[in-house]
């Protein structure tokens, strides 16, 4: 009964993840501006493997494989967010300016 | 089963991230698909390690993610300041000067002349320090 129930949590939690990874890397490949690329590719990035991270703990054989992962997840967690910060600081810094208004013109790039 | 299936999901989203670091038009497309491309990276290295029964892949996941962030940053830095190790002189001095300028600026212009000396000292101080910190 608990193994059912631990492989069935870690299978919707897979499932969401790949979702969210594949998602994402279509929103890089297809979205218009710079900036949106960034949304899709941060958030999705930091949900997508996190919950992957989450899936595999669940499935974890010992302690310290669980210990390895919750690090892993722990530094994801904390590092994706702030790498995607400092591209979107330095873009801005560089120059990129977001699509804005109903016609989405091109965001110049001074 | 299932990390096989996560693991095809994770390919086809490192394909695609390629695909954007290919043809990304700025440089900072090129970035971010490289720091999207390492975290789906970690996650397929854990994956992989589950798939092969070997767990010890996860270490190599591990160091991969902080080698990953510390990559993105100095990439960041390099191409902002064309030098990993001179920009430590130049934020040196403005980012510590540059808050306690603007507090007192602020304080002194608040009470007096409405807020409009203090906002135009809040307006510059975020471009310089920007400038030097990014």
């Amino acid at each position: 009964m608990l193994e059912f129930v631990r492989d069935a949590l870690s299978i919707i939690l897979f499932g969401l993840g790949a979702i969210a990874i594949v998602t994402g890397a279509i929103g890089i490949v297809r979205f218009p501006d710079f900036y949106t690329r960034l949304h899709a590719a941060g958030v999705t990035d930091t949900a997508g493997a996190e919950l992957i991270v989450f899936g595999m703990m669940l499935q974890a054989p010992s302690w310290l494989v669980f210990a390895k992962l919750a690090f892993i997840s722990f530094f994801l967690f904390m590092t994706s967010p702030v790498a995607t910060h400092a591209v979107a600081h330095a873009a801005w810094v560089g120059g990129v300016r977001p699509m804005l208004g109903e016609s989405l013109e091109r965001g110049d790039v001074e | 089963m299932m990390y096989a299936t996560a693991a095809a999901a994770v390919i086809i989203a490192m394909a695609l991230a390629l695909v954007r670091a290919f043809a990304g038009p700025t440089l900072y497309d090129r970035v971010l698909a490289g720091n999207s491309f390492g975290t789906k990276t970690v996650v397929l290295l854990g994956v992989f390690g589950y798939l092969t029964n070997r767990p010890d892949f996860l270490d190599i996941a591990l160091l991969y993610a902080l080698i990953n962030f510390a990559a993105t940053i100095a990439i960041l830095k390099f191409f902002r300041y064309r030098t990993l190790t001179a920009a430590m002189d130049v934020l040196d001095e403005p980012a510590f000067a540059e808050p306690v300028a603007e507090k007192t600026s602020m304080a002194g212009g608040a009470p007096s002349g409405g807020g409009a000396p203090g906002r135009g000292g809040a307006k510059t101080g975020p471009t310089s320090k920007g400038g030097a910190n990014a």
